[in-house]
């Protein structure tokens, strides 16, 4: 069976192959977790990349590689958005506040 | 072909859930969006299980399609307006397959469900049935769906436009960013594609973007609206969208998607590859 397109569960823990770059964290509205948010992942020219939907804990993950992006949240109770570099391979965290 | 008569907004949608001959529809690869909560009264459809033949890699054949659409209840008349999460992926690779099996009134919810909950409209987790019908459904219309030799044979005639993102068609990434990286097959591009990503026909709220904007986009990539075009991705969900946007948006008449995409075409023996932006040469 062919991978489909559609995102895998977000939240959780994986294990994270050593050739790897992930991005993951959460989006919060004043400290509280925010699920259903869709949050697209922009390259360093601002060109848009992928998109995920928040778990209901406000989880969310992209497999990108070394390099500067931004994430950028959109949800009926406000957007927001954050920047985070990835020097190497491994598991980038980043947070979104939303209002 | 007008934008009116094949994409409808979600403020209409939300004026016509009761509407008699119109169905909802949300289509998805994992339905448990749906589970959790969907337009009223629309129904489910599972792009895996419903549209996929369970054993070969091809679709459901004609008689499957008119005994899933009988079970839907979906009639031959019935005004199908389709929706679903990933930007409309599978909304739209499932309107072209309503297309390629005839179907006469199909639509788009612009902007899918993410516009939908962007708006904050209602969603409820109502079970929904309705009656069974007889549908009869058309041979497949292989007017709008390629095949491997036949895109092997439009390098260099034909428009191929590759959507997928520029990190994917340079041959650096295998498969979408939200992804896990772990296809085997060869990356890279079909020669002679340009690349314009599905997203740059798409809003940030996952609407489409306007005629002339459209037109626009796709002048500057190099697309040439003179030739027949073929449009792929990776498994030819994102290239729906796009083939949504120069066939039904924009009127282009001879433009095919390749289903098949870039899961059969990088697995081929013996098919030239290119790497890189494309854009030295």
């Amino acid at each position: 069976m062919t991978n489909g397109c559609g995102a895998p569960t977000q939240g959780g823990s994986i294990d994270v192959a050593t050739t790897e770059t992930v991005l993951e964290g959460k989006v919060l509205s004043d400290g509280t977790p925010v699920g259903g948010a869709f949050v697209r992942l922009l390259d360093s020219t601002g060109e848009f990349t992928a998109e995920v939907v928040t778990s209901p804990e406000g989880d969310f993950r992209f497999f990108a590689a070394p390099g500067s992006w931004t994430v950028r949240a959109l949800h009926r109770s406000g957007n927001g958005q954050a920047d985070v570099s990835a020097s190497g391979p491994g598991v980038h965290a980043v947070e979104i506040a939303v209002a | 072909m007008s934008r009116e008569n094949v994409l409808v907004s979600a403020a209409w949608s939300e004026e016509n859930l009761q509407a008699p001959g119109v169905v909802f529809a949300e289509v998805d690869e994992d339905t448990t969006a749906y589970e959790g909560g969907h337009i009223p009264g629309a129904v489910r459809i599972d792009w895996r299980t419903e549209l996929q033949d369970p054993v070969r890699r091809d679709f459901i054949d004609r008689e499957g399609f008119e005994k899933l659409l009988s079970a839907k209840g979906i009639s031959n008349d019935d005004t199908v307006v389709l929706y679903g999460g990933n930007n409309n992926w599978f909304a739209a690779y499932a309107y072209w397959y309503f297309k390629l099996y005839g179907h006469t009134n199909v639509k788009l919810l612009d902007g899918g469900r993410k516009k939908w909950e962007l708006d904050g409209r209602p969603l409820d987790k109502e079970e929904v049935t309705r009656s069974a019908t007889t549908y009869s459904a058309q041979e497949q219309d292989l007017s709008i769906r390629a095949f491997r030799d036949e895109v092997v044979e439009a390098i260099g005639n034909k428009n191929l436009v590759d959507v997928r993102s520029p990190d994917e068609f340079s041959g650096k990434l295998l498969a979408p960013a939200h992804l896990p990286q772990e296809q085997a097959q060869r990356g890279g591009h079909i020669p002679s594609a340009v690349n314009v990503p599905w997203s740059k026909a798409a809003n940030e709220d996952g609407t489409f973007k306007s005629d002339e904007e459209l037109k626009a986009l796709y002048a500057e990539a190099g697309f040439d609206g003179s030739r027949k075009t073929i449009a792929y991705c990776r498994i030819g969900e994102r290239s729906s969208h796009t083939w949504f946007a120069l066939r039904e948006l924009l009127g282009h008449e001879d433009v095919k998607n390749y289903d098949g995409s870039w899961t059969e075409y990088g697995s081929l023996i013996g098919v030239p590859i290119e790497l890189g932006s494309g854009k030295e040469s």
